[in-house]
């Protein structure tokens, strides 16, 4: 009886979780005009996928599809590499001042980002880097998270392993390559799942540095036809699906490994 | 061994920490230093062409900023979000993840990725749905709430109701995130310390009370202090839902910063909001970490 109830509740929250999912999937078969009702229908009357193919065939869907697929993978590659030797420094390198310049990296965590937009803008656009790709991939190479977060899993690897490496000669980029990724690999997982997801959802970045329309990511290309097809629901819907459906897929897979990286930011300082 | 225990190359700590200190230098600290400056600069959209333009006016935005009313109007909408939103998320992150760590659960796992799939999806993806669903006409809310005799209401047109209306979505889109951090800190407690408080005729309220919430103490502040820093830096939601109305009820700092900076390209003004917030910030993460210092002795 207890666990009767209990369960009612679990289930309550979890379609709390799914309706407003469940719903976007349904309203975008719906045909025009059909979510606009009351009282509200949770199943369409009349299915169609025509606002799908309006999506790819006049509102360019698979090209800011491929955008977003591009931009995501590229800033996720760059900054795994990037964080991952930092990580790896501040885990394993032996040099001068390096605890107190970890502990700096972290206390500025709490400036809020938003401080160096506006700066940065400024500085991408002397560059010449606006309306470019490198306005986001430049400044999302390197974040102070994920190089926290390959640190203290390289610092569980027993040094003896490092040692014994350098007893046979290894340099430091060796053992870099041949011991610290392949033994980070799941925490490698773990932040390139945070990057590729963050970088996908971002908008707000994209939308201030990319003017050019063909150089829209989706949830751009989204915000745009809120902008511009209000009244048409049902095809706000599809694009949405079209925009959190990736993510959701990625996320089934992987939940493992993004569940970890949560709990492993959460434990430690 | 003695050659080991030295410090390493030079060459290899540049190389390795060079790549990332150096994006982080530049496109970190460089600009936040240059914001604060520009925070005593009149820079503007004739400077954006020509920097030379811009003057140094001393704390002249930072007194503009306190006799305007829009700032005060978006500082109080902040503190509305952080001090409602705040509490009401993390209460219902740490329910949701007793919950699952209840030992009744089955399907636990299942259970756990649709709690936290609002987490992952894009916001903007959220906004077109909840917008929906906030609708004064056809919304679901407001269809659910006519069961129960509610006349209509326009959640996002509503001065009074825009804010809750953001709070609720925003909970539901992140309460996911601490819960899977609450339940890490739910799974450490020993469990033989609910059994000895079974047999001693322990409630479950008291349980709660003094095994649970002192046990899971460290967890909690350290949700509280991200939850505390992320909320305070309010802007997706509003930006997105309502762009700070219906008169300007939902307009937050960080979104005004955005809209003067970006809109107006009053960037020495926005540079000031920018670090009044920061100031803010600061100042409530120094206060939790001192009230939690003397809660501790």
């Amino acid at each position: 009886m207890k666990s009767l109830f209990h369960h009612i509740m679990l289930t309550l929250v979890a379609l709390i979780c799914l309706v407003p999912f469940l719903w976007m999937l349904s309203a975008s078969f719906m045909s025009p005009g059909e979510s606009a009702r009351f009282p509200p229908r949770f199943f369409p009357e009349n299915w169609t996928i025509e606002h799908y193919q309006t999506l790819f065939d006049r509102l360019n869907l698979s090209r800011y599809f491929i955008n977003s697929v591009l931009i995501s993978s590229a800033v996720t590659l760059l900054s795994l590499l990037v964080n991952s030797m930092a990580g790896y420094a501040f885990a394993k390198l032996r040099f001068k001042g390096k605890e107190t310049l970890f502990k700096s990296l972290m206390a500025a965590l709490i400036i809020p980002g938003q401080v160096t937009m506006l700066p940065v803008f400024l500085m991408l656009k002397e560059m010449g880097f606006i309306n470019t790709y490198w306005a986001i991939l430049i400044p999302g190479m390197a974040s102070i998270f994920g190089i926290f977060l390959i640190r203290q899993y390289a610092l569980s690897i027993p040094d003896s392993l490092i040692e014994a490496a350098k007893m046979d000669g290894a340099t430091d980029f060796q053992i870099y390559r041949k011991i610290i990724l392949p033994l980070c690999k799941p925490i490698l997982i773990t932040l390139a799942i945070f990057t590729f997801m963050g970088t996908w959802n971002d908008f707000l970045w994209p939308l201030i540095v990319l003017n050019d329309q063909d150089m829209y990511t989706l949830p751009i290309a989204l915000a745009n036809l809120m902008g511009e097809h209000v009244q048409d629901t049902e095809l706000m819907m599809a694009g949405s699906v079209m925009t959190v459906l990736p993510v959701i897929i990625l996320f089934i897979l992987l939940q493992k490994y993004y569940i970890q990286g949560i709990m492993m930011g959460g434990v430690k300082e | 061994m003695s050659r080991i225990r030295t410090r390493s190359r030079w060459s290899s700590v540049v190389i390795f920490l060079g790549p990332a200190l150096g994006a982080i230098g530049i496109f970190f600290v460089l600009p936040v230093l240059a914001a604060f400056i520009m925070s005593f600069t009149d820079f503007d959209i004739y400077s954006l062409g020509n920097w030379e333009y811009a003057r140094f006016v001393g704390l002249a935005n930072y007194s503009k900023l306190l006799d305007n009313p829009v700032f005060w109007q978006a500082l109080k909408n902040t503190f509305y979000f952080v001090l409602i939103g705040g509490p009401l998320s993390i209460a219902v992150s740490l329910m949701a993840a007793m919950m699952l760590n209840s030992p009744l659960t089955r399907l636990r796992s299942t259970f756990r990725v649709v709690y936290f799939l609002p987490v992952v999806t894009t916001l903007v993806a959220v906004a077109v749905i909840w917008r929906y669903i906030y609708h004064p006409k056809f919304g679901l809310l407001n269809y659910f709430l006519s069961f129960f005799d509610v006349s209509p209401v326009d959640w996002l047109g509503d001065p009074v109701w825009a804010m809750p209306a953001l709070i609720l979505m925003a909970v539901w889109k992140n309460f996911g995130y601490n819960m899977i951090i609450f339940i890490a800190g739910l799974q450490n407690i020993p469990r033989d310390l609910y059994e000895s408080a079974m047999i001693e005729g322990a409630s479950p309220w008291q349980q709660f009370r003094y095994i649970t919430l002192p046990m899971l103490a460290p967890t909690t502040v350290f949700i509280t202090l991200m939850t505390i820093i992320g909320y305070f830096q309010f802007f997706a939601e509003p930006y997105v839902m309502t762009q700070g109305g219906p008169l300007n009820q939902t307009l937050s700092i960080v979104l005004y910063m955005y809209q003067e900076g970006f809109r107006w390209w009053n960037m020495g003004f926005s540079a000031a909001v920018a670090f009044v917030l920061f100031l803010i910030i600061f100042l409530a993460t120094a206060l939790q970490m001192r009230l939690q210092k003397e809660s501790t002795h």
